[in-house]
C-alpha cells in the first residue's frame, strides 16, 4: 500500500525546481542591475542610480497609468462579459453554438489577433473602407488615430478579444461537474430567474476554479508587451514595451534602467491583483447580503440580451480579424478605399512561405518539445501525488501557477542576463527552458481537472485484479484520458506559439519564430507578409486542437462511453 | 387561493413523453390537494422526465405532450421559475456557500420583507424538524437526515404549490428513512400540497398511504389502473 512519508516524490521536487529555479534566479537577475551591480558590463558598484533615472523618464507616470488602466480594466470587463453571458444563456442552444466558435478563437495567439483587428479597425482597414467612400467621401484614409490611440482603448479592446475566449473555456471547464444542473433546477423551483440563480447559487461554487487563471489574465495584461506593440499608444507607450527598447538600446545604461522599470513593472502589477483582489471581497461581502433578501430578479430578459450583445460582437470582431488576414494574405494590390483586393496573387504567399519555412520549423520544433515535456510533467506529477494519496489543493498549486501571476518581463530580464553569462543565450534549449516555465502551468491547468475526476475506483478495480502502477497507469489512467491529454497537449502547444517576449529576449534575435517575426513586421509596411506571419501562427495550434479531436473518435470510435468522457 | 375546490390539485391530463420518437410512457392523473402519487418504474423507464416535465425542465431531447394543471391554472407553458413547484431531490442539494440559516431565507419570498420577520421563520422552521441550534452551522457538516430535513424546509418556505420528490429518501439509512418520510408527508398533507413522489423502495409507496401508479411503456397510464403496492424483488 502507498505511504504518505515525508520526503516528497521526484516530480514534485523537479518541477518545484524546474519552475522556481529559473524565476527566482531570473528575479535576482533583474534586482541586481536596478540597483546598479552588473559585473559583466563593467558595473560593481550598488547605487540607486537606475532607480534615479527611470523616475526621470518622461512620460513614466503616464506609462504606468496605461499598464495599469488598461490590463486591469481589461481583465474585469473580459470576465464581466463571461460571467453575465453564461449566466443568462448557459443551457441554450445559442449558448452551444457560440461554445463552437469561442473554443478555436483560444487558439489564436495574441499577436495574430492584435495584428487581425488592426487590419479590420485602422483608418485604412477594413471597416471604413467597406463605408468608403460612398458614404464617408473619403478618397485616403482619415486622419484620426483608431490605432494606438492616447488613452489605450483599442490596445484594451484586444486584450478583451483575446482574454474572453481563455475565461469563457476555464468558466466551461469549472461548470462541467456533477450536480450543476441540480442547482439549476433548485434555483428555478424556488422561484428565481436564470441569472439569479447563476451568480447566487452557482458562481459562489465554480468561483474558486476560475480565480487563479483570472489573476494569470491580470498579471499578464498589466505587462504585455506584443499586442501593446501593435494596438497601443506610443506617446507615450505603456510600461512593458518600454522597458523592451530600454533593454535594446546600445546605451547599456539603459539596461540598468529597464531593470529597475522591471521591478517597477513587478509593482504595478502586483498592485493591480491587490486592487482586484479587494474587488473581489467587495462583490462577494455585497452579494452574500443579499442571499438573505429573497429577492427574484426573474424577468432578466433584457439583462440577458444585453448580455449576448458583447460576446457576439467579440465572436464577430475575433472571426472577421482572422479572415481579413487569409484576405491579405493573397492579395497582390488593394488599395484604399476599395473593400476587396483589386488583383490576387498566391506566389507571393508561396515566395513567403519559402522565406518563412525556417521561423515555422523553429515555432513548431518548440511548440512540440515544449508541450511533450510538459504534457508527460503534468501526468507523472499527478499520477506520483495521487499515488501517495496527497491533496490536490496544496502549496504545489501555487507554485505552478507563480510564473503566471508575475510579469514575465520582471524575471525574463534576469535571466536574459544569466543565459548570457552562461554562453546559452540564442540557444534552441535555452528558449525552450525558457517556453517550458510559461507553458507547463497552462497544461496543469488543463489536466489536473479531468484527473481528479477520473473515478479512482477504476484503478483499484485494476489493483485488485494484480495489476502493477504501471500498467495501471499506461492501459488504465492513460486511455481512460486520452481525449484530455491530446487537448492539454494542443493547449500547451498554442501557449508556446504564443510566446514573444521570452523568444524575444532568450532567443536574443538568434531563434527566430513566426511570432516574433510577425510583431516585427506588424508596423513595417508590407501587410501582406505581416498577414502571412500572423497566420502562420495559427496554423500549429489549429493542428493541434483538430488531432486532439480526432485521434479518440478514432481510437474509441467501438466504445459509447468514451464519447461521454469530455 | 381562488381555485374552486374542484380545480385543487395537480392534474396531468394526457402527459406523454417521447425519446427520439419513442414513447417512453403516457400518464393521466388528479393528485388532489393533501395526496401523494407515488410513481414506481424501471430504471430507465422515465420518472425524472415526468417530475422534469412537470417542474418545466424538461430537456430539448424529449419531446412532450400533454398538460399540466395546477389549482385550474394551465402550467404547460409557464417558465420554471413561475410554476411554484417545489423540488427535492435524491441528494438535498443544500447550497454550500451559505450557512443553514442562509439556505433557508433564500427561499422564503421577497413579499416578506421584515428581516426579523424572515429570521423568525426560518429559525421556527428549523425548530419545526427539530434543528434549533443549527442556524449557524456549515451545511456539510450536517448528517445525511439533517440535510435533509433542512432541504424540506427550505423547499416548503417557498411557499411552493405542490411538491415533486425523487428519490428524496434513498440517500439515508432505514430508521432515519422512516423519521424523515414520516415528516415529509406530515408536512405535505399539514400544508394540503399534492405530492408527485419517485421511488424504488415499495415501503416508500406504501406509507404514502396513496395511490401508486407504475410507468412504462405498455399500458397507457390513466390513473385508474392503480395497482396496491407490492414488495418489488431487487430488479434493479
Ligand atoms: N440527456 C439525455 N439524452 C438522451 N437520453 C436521455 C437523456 N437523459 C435521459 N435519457 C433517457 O431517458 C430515459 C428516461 O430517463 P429518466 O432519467 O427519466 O429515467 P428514470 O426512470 O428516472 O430512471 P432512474 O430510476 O434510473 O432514475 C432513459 O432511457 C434515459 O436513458
Ligand atoms: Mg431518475
Amino acid at each position: 500500500m502507498p505511504q504518505s512519508t515525508g520526503r516528497p516524490d521526484i516530480p514534485t521536487v523537479l518541477i518545484v525546481t524546474l519552475l522556481t529555479g529559473p524565476v527566482l534566479a531570473g528575479l535576482m537577475g533583474t534586482i541586481l542591475p536596478a540597483f546598479g551591480y552588473l559585473p559583466v558590463l563593467g558595473y560593481h558598484s550598488i547605487s540607486p542610480e537606475p532607480l534615479v533615472a527611470l523616475l526621470r523618464t518622461p512620460g513614466l507616470m503616464a506609462s504606468v497609468a496605461l499598464s495599469f488602466g488598461t490590463g486591469l480594466i481589461a481583465s474585469i470587463l473580459s470576465l464581466a462579459i463571461v460571467l453575465i453571458f453564461t449566466a443568462g444563456w448557459s443551457g441554450t442552444r445559442t449558448f452551444e453554438r457560440l461554445t463552437r466558435f469561442l473554443s478555436p478563437l483560444l487558439s489564436v495567439p495574441h499577436a495574430a489577433a492584435a495584428i487581425g483587428l488592426a487590419f479590420l479597425i485602422a483608418p485604412s482597414g477594413f471597416l471604413v473602407r467597406l463605408v468608403s467612400p460612398w458614404a464617408t467621401g473619403f478618397e485616403r484614409p482619415p486622419d484620426v488615430l483608431i490605432l494606438n490611440d492616447p488613452m489605450g482603448i483599442t490596445m484594451t479592446l484586444g486584450l478583451v478579444a483575446k482574454e474572453v475566449p481563455f475565461l469563457f473555456l476555464m468558466t466551461l471547464a469549472a461548470l462541467n461537474r456533477p450536480h450543476i444542473r441540480d442547482y439549476y433546477k433548485a434555483g428555478a423551483s424556488l422561484g428565481y430567474g436564470r441569472m439569479s440563480t447563476f451568480f447566487k447559487l452557482v458562481l459562489p461554487q465554480v468561483y474558486p476554479l476560475i480565480r487563479l487563471p483570472m489573476l494569470a489574465v491580470i498579471a499578464y495584461a498589466t505587462s504585455v508587451v506584443d499586442v501593446a506593440q501593435i494596438l497601443g499608444p506610443t506617446t507615450p507607450a505603456p510600461l512593458a514595451p518600454r522597458l523592451v527598447a530600454w533593454m535594446n538600446d546600445p546605451d547599456l545604461t539603459k539596461r540598468l534602467m529597464a531593470s529597475a522599470g522591471a521591478l517597477l513593472q513587478l509593482l504595478v502589477s502586483a498592485l493591480a491583483l491587490l486592487v482586484y483582489l479587494v474587488l473581489e471581497r467587495l462583490v462577494s461581502a455585497w452579494q452574500a447580503a443579499r442571499f438573505a433578501s429573497g429577492h427574484r430578479r426573474r424577468r432578466d430578459g433584457f439583462a440577458r440580451l444585453a448580455g449576448l450583445l458583447p460576446m457576439v460582437l467579440i465572436v464577430a470582431l475575433m472571426t472577421a480579424s482572422i479572415g481579413l488576414l487569409g484576405i491579405w494574405t493573397v492579395a497582390k494590390s488593394w488599395w484604399f478605399p476599395a473593400a476587396l483586393p483589386q488583383r490576387w496573387s498566391f506566389e507571393r504567399m508561396l515566395d513567403a512561405f519559402g522565406v518563412g519555412g525556417h521561423a515555422l520549423f523553429a515555432t513548431l520544433a518548440i511548440a512540440v518539445l515544449a508541450a511533450g515535456i510538459a504534457t508527460a510533467l503534468t501526468l507523472w506529477l499527478l499520477e506520483a501525488r495521487s499515488y501517495r494519496k496527497l491533496s490536490a489543493r496544496s502549496r504545489v498549486n501555487t507554485i505552478v501557477f507563480l510564473p503566471l501571476l508575475m510579469p514575465q518581463i520582471s524575471f525574463l530580464f534576469g535571466l536574459q542576463m544569466l543565459f548570457l553569462l552562461g554562453g546559452l543565450s540564442g540557444t534552441f534549449e535555452a528558449v525552450l527552458l525558457a517556453h517550458l516555465i510559461f507553458v507547463f502551468p497552462y497544461a496543469y491547468l488543463a489536466l489536473s481537472d479531468p484527473w481528479h475526476r477520473l473515478d479512482p475506483r477504476y484503478a483499484k478495480a485494476a489493483a485488485s485484479v494484480g495489476a502493477s502502477r504501471m500498467r495501471i497507469f499506461w492501459q488504465i489512467q492513460l486511455p481512460l484520458l486520452l481525449r484530455p491529454v491530446l487537448v492539454t497537449f494542443a493547449v500547451a502547444a498554442a501557449v508556446s506559439v504564443g510566446q514573444y517576449l521570452p523568444t524575444l529576449m532568450i532567443g536574443a534575435g538568434r531563434i527566430v519564430t513566426v511570432t516574433t517575426e510577425s510583431v516585427a513586421l506588424a508596423s513595417g509596411g508590407n501587410r501582406q507578409v505581416a498577414a502571412l506571419y500572423a497566420l502562420l501562427q495559427l496554423v500549429i495550434p489549429l493542428a493541434g486542437f483538430i488531432l486532439a479531436a480526432l485521434v479518440p473518435s478514432l481510437a474509441f470510435r467501438n466504445r459509447a462511453a468514451m464519447r461521454l468522457e469530455r | 387561493m381562488s381555485a374552486t375546490p374542484a380545480h385543487a390539485g395537480l392534474v396531468l391530463e394526457g402527459v406523454s413523453v417521447r425519446l427520439d420518437g419513442a414513447p417512453l410512457f403516457k400518464i393521466d392523473c388528479h393528485i388532489p390537494p393533501g395526496q401523494i402519487l407515488t410513481i414506481m418504474g424501471e430504471s430507465g423507464s422515465g420518472k425524472s422526465s415526468l417530475l422534469d416535465f412537470v417542474a418545466g425542465f424538461l430537456r430539448p431531447v424529449f419531446e412532450a405532450t400533454g398538460r399540466v394543471i395546477l389549482n385550474g391554472e394551465d402550467l404547460t407553458h409557464v417558465p420554471a421559475p413561475e410554476r411554484h413547484i417545489g423540488l427535492m431531490f435524491q441528494s438535498p442539494l443544500l447550497f454550500p456557500h451559505m450557512s443553514v440559516l442562509q439556505n433557508l431565507l433564500f427561499a422564503i419570498p421577497p413579499a416578506i420583507k421584515s428581516r426579523s420577520e424572515r429570521r423568525q421563520l426560518a429559525l421556527q422552521a428549523l425548530d419545526d424538524v427539530g434543528l434549533a441550534g443549527f442556524s449557524d452551522r456549515d451545511p456539510a457538516t450536517l448528517s445525511g437526515g439533517q440535510q435533509t430535513r433542512v432541504a424540506l424546509m427550505r423547499t416548503l418556505l417557498a411557499e411552493p404549490k405542490a411538491l415533486l420528490l425523487d428519490e428524496p429518501f434513498s440517500s439515508l439509512d432505514q430508521n432515519r428513512r422512516a423519521d424523515v418520510r414520516d415528516l415529509v408527508f406530515r408536512l405535505a398533507r399539514k400544508n394540503h400540497l399534492p405530492v408527485l413522489l419517485v421511488t424504488h423502495d415499495a415501503e416508500d409507496g406504501a406509507a404514502a398511504s396513496g395511490m401508486t401508479h407504475y410507468l412504462n411503456k405498455e399500458q397507457g397510464g390513466g390513473c385508474s389502473t392503480f395497482k396496491q403496492p407490492r414488495v418489488v424483488s431487487g430488479d434493479q
